[in-house]
């Protein structure tokens, strides 16, 4: 069987024609399984679905509990039929509940990996590989420029700063779901105990990794609107990376402007979002990581979805890979 | 070359003025000599690394890297130095960079040092400084590669001048002794990276540097704004008054066989004005405006000042360029003549003895500035009122008997510019600022109304209003937003909903760039009109009117 003929992009996204089904669709469809949480993956509107019970949540918490017609939980590591062909997820390392999807048929073996990462995240379960005749990957981060640093010198960057300047607020922009407990998770662990300032729009979400046996230590929220600017004097706060130049921040005493990101590892890019801190930490695969990923797994075919899909196509092909982009759209090349 | 790595990183993202002069100052006084030197010079593109040149860098990655991922990599960045250094594969050291055993040492074992690196680069041949530059790449981090590569592609992009340098010099210098930028200036172009008579000077364990160099910059002499009631209190006879020409104000200096052309805050602008320096062969430092001048039938034909903006930072000026935009300095006054030095004598003196040296120049690319004649104030207001040429911006009003200060002396020199010109528009589309105006939105297009009765944009303004006054269009545009394009807003503007606002601007001209087909000169916001209705804003038409003579 062609590999295209299991899987194949369409403009509603990946579509399985044998299980009649589609993974991470950007518009509302019949049957669709959905590897992680993030809005562009996990939308609301699809009629059966089946994601980790994680991901389950997550878009209950976001969507509502009514966000699709039936949902069903799939559990990591086992294998099961939709319309007969079989499926299975695996852990992508991305954020809480992540999974790849495995989907194989007549002997062909293809995993779609969603969004993945390979280093250690404290707040989620790490990457498994997965064995398969076509990896499908993202290639967010596919250029040789980027190269992410070690977490905790990057984490060390921000309480270091954090030391020098006790006076003003550090507002550190992170995305709601991962970035967020992640950055909370790593500060903890580099033994920062003091609270952690959150932007109302992260609560809930913080609130589930803790029921998840994730937590996060004393977190209180940023929005105490009798408060005083002083209040915040040699805080950390989190908040979405939108509220970081609006009016929300200017209740901040002298604010420094960190973002957490794998953008951030190019100069003129922070220095366009007026980021005085830059911190490279990133939820995706680093150009070492895809590559390294790309080879312990050794597939027929890489199938490369949303990003920089040319650069990474031209390595597999100076490597004597097999590759092509599928082009999908829908997917922000941007958010992270 | 790690402190200098760190000072890079730190002043390309701090958007704050006074925080980079911290940053700076900081710098001076934690780095030793000489590599605080060198890296002063980094920053204030005096130093020139001659033996690697950015195309030696592209074809050393080529070796390493296929060229199609290095294309991919520099289009994305955009940014050759930052390319190169996050580029570079070292798998060999970067999973060490935590160790402070894998920074690069020298042959000795010490950590490398900025002074090391450029000694060395100085010292060797193409090839040779090639490799050297190739190995320390292998064992730098990605930002003390930046900063390696920065030192050689130049170009810094992290938002210093060589003036702001000086002026952190000149903080510096005040922990320890009494000094004023004015000197640093002054001293610049005598001295010798990597400045260690300089930094011992300004930490108060030497005498001052003494002046060396042939034709060095004489720090300028500024005027101040004409204020309200200023004038009751002057004797109209104790001043003379001059044009203010709308060009660069300029110092050109000769001596010995040295031709110097300086801008006002002392840097050396020559290399764009060959066809100047060419003509600069008298003995002496004249002050002065630049401008662009034809050869006319009546004299020289003035150029506007956009023509002039062509002319300005060029590194290299095609003959055709130099032919259609010729340049002239159009001298106000004479600090040198000869050996002598003027800046001491009246300016009643340093008057005669300029009206006896222009003579001597070459007629086509100097000439007098001429003095306006008047008895009483409210003659020279309506001679200001009634230039006799659109270049003009106003005028001058100089002390007969002060001597060439440099800096901003309160009481013997005043401009007095022409009052501005003033139109209403309407605010049509909001951008957030900067640094401490990120989260308002600072930066207003407005436009006017044409004869179908539409808005066109006719320029952009983003000062002239007070911090209340942000506060208030901040909140109109939020609350009035129609349309984002990133960190843009289009602003609800109708005939009869929408913000007013004065806009007071030095002159208009005819752009082809703009969709209104005219570019505003200075424009700033004068007042806001929250009483008027955007009906009544002025219309094209009406701007057009105010166009500059052709």
């Amino acid at each position: 069987m062609r590999f295209d003929k299991l899987l194949r992009p369409t403009p509603r996204g990946l579509y399985c024609p044998p299980g009649d089904f589609h993974i991470d669709p950007v518009m509302p469809v019949a049957r669709a399984l959905i590897t992680h949480g993030h809005a562009d993956h996990a939308r609301a509107g699809h009629g059966e679905i089946w994601a980790t019970r994680q991901t389950l949540d997550i878009m209950a918490i976001r969507y509502g509990a009514d966000h699709c017609h039936v949902a069903h939980v799939a559990d990591l590591r086992e294998t099961f039929k939709v319309n007969g062909v079989t499926v299975g997820f695996w852990p992508a390392g991305h954020v809480l509940g992540s999974a790849q999807i495995l989907v194989e048929y007549s002997g062909c073996r293809i995993v779609a990996s969603g969004d993945y990462k390979r280093r250690r995240d404290p707040s989620c379960e790490p990457f498994e590989p997965v064995a398969c005749d076509v990896f499908i990957t993202e290639a967010t981060f596919a250029l040789p420029v980027f190269r992410h640093p070690d977490t905790q010198g990057e984490i060390d960057k921000l309480l270091t700063s954090v030391r020098h300047f006790p006076e003003r607020a550090h507002l550190v922009g992170v995305y709601a779901l991962g970035k967020a407990q992640r950055v909370i998770r790593h500060l903890r662990e580099a033994g920062y105990a003091e609270p952690i300032y959150i932007h109302g729009s992260l609560a809930r979400l913080c609130d589930y990794y803790e029921s998840q046996g994730y937590p996060l230590g004393p977190l209180l929220p940023a929005t105490l609107d009798k408060g005083k600017k002083g209040d915040f004097a040699g805080a950390i706060v989190l908040g979405p990376p939108s509220a970081l130049n609006d009016k929300w921040a200017r209740r901040f005493p002298d604010p420094i402007s960190c973002f957490a990101s794998g953008w951030m590892q190019v100069r003129q890019r922070a220095k366009q979002r007026s980021v005085e801190l830059p911190l490279i930490l990133s939820d995706h695969c680093d150009w070492d990581e895809l590559i390294d990923t790309i080879s312990e797994l050794s597939p027929k075919e890489i199938w490369v979805t949303h990003g920089r899909d040319d650069a990474l196509v031209r390595w597999c092909e100076l490597n004597g890979l097999k590759a092509r982009p599928l082009h999908l759209v829908g997917y922000e090349e941007d958010a992270e | 070359m790690k402190p200098f790595a760190t000072l890079l990183d730190r002043l390309v993202l701090t958007p704050s003025r006074n925080a980079k002069l911290r940053l700076l100052v900081d710098y001076f006084e934690q780095v030793p000599d000489p590599d605080r030197g060198y890296g002063l010079a980094a920053i204030t593109r005096d130093l020139d690394i001659v033996s690697v040149k950015p195309a030696m860098l592209r074809n050393l990655v080529h070796e390493r890297m296929d060229e199609v991922l290095f294309k991919l990599s520099y289009d994305y960045v955009g940014d050759l130095a930052e390319t190169i250094a996050l580029v570079w594969d070292n798998d060999v050291t970067v999973t060490s960079t935590k160790d402070a055993d894998s920074s690069p040492r020298d042959h000795n074992g010490a950590p490398l040092l900025l002074s090391e690196v450029v000694e060395r680069l100085q010292r060797m041949g193409k090839s040779e400084a090639l490799k050297q530059v190739s190995s320390w790449l292998d064992q730098l981090d990605a930002s003390g590669r930046y900063a390696l590569l920065k030192l050689i592609t130049g170009g810094m992009r992290i938002g210093v001048t060589a003036r702001l340098a000086k002026q952190a010099l000149a903080l510096f210098g005040q922990r320890h002794i009494d000094v004023d930028i004015v000197e640093i200036e002054e001293l610049w172009h005598g001295l010798e990276i990597p400045y260690t008579d300089l930094f011992a000077w300004l930490e108060g364990d030497a005498q001052k540097p003494v002046q060396r160099a042939a034709a060095p910059f004489r720090p300028v002499m500024l005027a101040n704004p004409l204020a309200d009631g200023d004038m009751r209190k002057l004797d109209p006879s104790d001043y003379a008054a001059e044009w203010k020409w709308d060009g660069i104000r300029v110092q050109a200096t000769c001596e010995a066989g040295t031709r110097r052309l300086y801008s006002r805050t002392g840097d050396d602008i020559g290399r764009s004005f060959p066809d100047l320096l060419e003509h600069m062969n008298f003995e002496g430092a004249l002050d002065g405006e630049l401008l662009v001048g034809r050869p006319g039938d009546k004299g020289i034909d003035i150029g506007s000042f956009s023509d002039l903006q062509q002319r300005l930072n060029r590194k290299t000026v095609s003959k055709k360029l130099l032919a259609s935009h010729p340049v002239i300095v159009r001298v106000y006054d004479l600090l040198a003549e000869g050996e002598t030095n003027l800046r001491e004598a009246d300016f009643c003196q340093r008057r005669e003895a300029l009206e006896r040296f222009v003579p001597s120049l070459e007629p086509t690319r100097f000439d007098l500035s001429p003095l306006v004649d008047f008895e009483s104030w409210d003659e020279l207001a309506s001679a200001r009122e009634n230039v006799p040429h659109p270049i003009i911006e106003g005028v001058m009003i100089k002390q007969w008997n002060s001597s060439y200060v440099p800096g901003r002396p309160k009481g013997p020199w005043f401009k007095w510019k022409k009052d501005p010109m003033l139109i209403d528009a309407v605010l049509m589309y909001a951008q957030r600022g900067h640094g401490k105006r990120s989260s308002f939105y600072s930066d207003y297009t407005f436009g006017v109304w044409t004869g179908e009765g539409s808005l066109v944009p006719v320029g952009k303004a983003y000062f002239g209003f007070t911090d209340d006054e942000l506060k208030q269009i901040d909140k109109f545009v939020r609350d009035n937003t129609v349309e984002r394009f990133g960190p843009v807003r289009s602003v609800r503007a109708s005939k009869d909903f929408g913000l007013v606002l004065e806009i007071a601007f030095e002159g208009i001209q005819r752009s082809s760039r703009h969709k209104s087909g005219v570019a505003m000169r200075f424009p700033r916001i004068s007042k806001l009109r929250w009483d008027k209705p955007p009906a009544e804003a002025d219309t094209i038409e009406t701007v057009e009117a105010l166009l500059d003579p052709a």
